[in-house]
């Protein structure tokens, strides 16, 4: 072993610690190696009881988000040569830790749930089958691409101080999902999903810090979703207001 | 989910965040800059000439009236969520008072001076 680097990381076992502890690890450097590279060494080589965790290795399934030193970070895209000194990995801030590194996904989950995230057709306007896909246009596409490369990786939450302050907001990820399916021409579910995005808890609480998307991995632009999305609810605010009688959009 | 009656104070608020993000420049560029700088006579900004430009004419007053209460809108929203941020979670209704509140009679207090001019 050459070089070195130190890993001081997160502890936290329900069954023997009261509260959570630091442990600090010392692991081969190379300058290819990722730090989730360094966290799985600590786990074949040094400490098997090292809980985390991680799939794919290459910024797509989500898994291996951490806080690096303080900042949410996809452990398989953060590289050792980026850091000096010690460096500290905690669980995502925000979530309830369950063990180690491994945190309570629940609140999330339910709130992506909230939000529909699939598309919906109004009763009777369903395409049979034989009648082949809804054709979209290139420009349709791209209204909401950039939205679709979310991987659920929940940095973005654990980047929000509105989330850290209050975890009734539904939140960064969840909202720039429901504005992707809101922006597919093949949706006409938006109605449904504004009971949860255009509610106190949805996009009202976001004052716009802008961390999520600073965070986020895929360039999904969150803040930019929910602003879009602010914009989109308060011409309906008014609309409803200004003509009750008008059809809904 | 209780549907938001936020559109209201956040629609003020943006309205007043562009105004101000337009024309806060411009007013800093003429008033700090050019006229203190002798880049335009120290008389474009006289008081007799702003007084006649203001006076009798409705049009700048009402665009006078529009910038400023959306300023203080943009303000009023902006302080609310800032304290509420700080940690002030607990007395948010009392905040929202306050700041629009504040808004509100700075509101009616430009609009009498306006009137009188």
């Amino acid at each position: 072993m050459d070089k070195t680097m130190e890993l001081e990381i997160f502890r936290y076992r329900p069954e023997q610690d009261s509260e959570p502890t630091f442990q600090t690890y010392e692991v081969p450097f190379h300058t290819e190696w990722v730090i989730l590279d360094a966290v799985n060494y600590i786990k074949d080589e040094i400490d098997g009881t090292l809980s985390y965790r991680w799939s794919c290795r290459m910024g797509v399934c989500g898994s291996c988000g951490m806080m690096v030193n303080g900042v949410p970070k996809l452990t398989c895209a953060a590289f050792l040569k980026d850091y000096t000194g010690k460096i500290r990995i905690e669980p995502l801030e925000g979530f309830p830790v369950e063990r180690d590194l491994i945190f309570s996904m629940d609140d999330f989950i339910a709130k992506l749930k909230s939000v529909k995230p699939w598309i919906i057709r109004k009763e009777g306007e369903d395409k049979p089958l034989e009648e082949g896909e809804y054709l979209q246009t290139p420009r349709q596409l791209v209204e909401y691409q950039q939205y679709t490369m979310c991987i659920n990786c929940m940095l973005c939450y654990a980047a929000c101080p509105v989330y850290a302050h209050d975890n009734t907001f539904l939140g960064p990820a969840a909202i720039a999902l429901g504005q992707r399916y809101n922006m597919d021409s093949r949706d006409q579910g938006r109605d449904q999903r504004q009971e949860a995005i255009a509610s106190h808890e949805g996009i009202w609480q976001c004052t716009f810090v802008g961390e999520c998307s600073a965070v986020c991995p895929k360039d999904v632009d969150p803040a930019g979703a929910i602003q879009r999305a602010k914009v989109a609810s308060t011409i309906d605010y008014f609309k409803e207001l200004l003509l009750p009688w008008g059809k809904k959009s | 989910m209780a549907k938001s009656n936020e559109p209201i104070p956040w629609s003020l608020f943006s309205a007043g965040g562009m105004l101000s993000a337009i024309l806060l420049p411009i007013l800093i560029v003429i008033t700090g800059i050019l006229v203190p700088f002798g880049f335009a006579p120290l008389e474009s900004l006289g008081f007799d000439r702003v007084h006649a430009a203001v006076s009798g004419n409705l049009l700048v007053k009402l665009i006078l009236f529009g910038f400023i209460f959306l300023s203080f809108f943009h303000w009023a929203h902006r302080f609310r969520f800032a304290l509420v941020d700080m940690g002030l979670r607990k007395i948010k209704g009392l905040i929202g008072f306050a700041c629009y509140g504040s808004a509100l009679a700075g509101t009616v207090i430009t609009a009498a001076l306006l009137w009188r001019i």
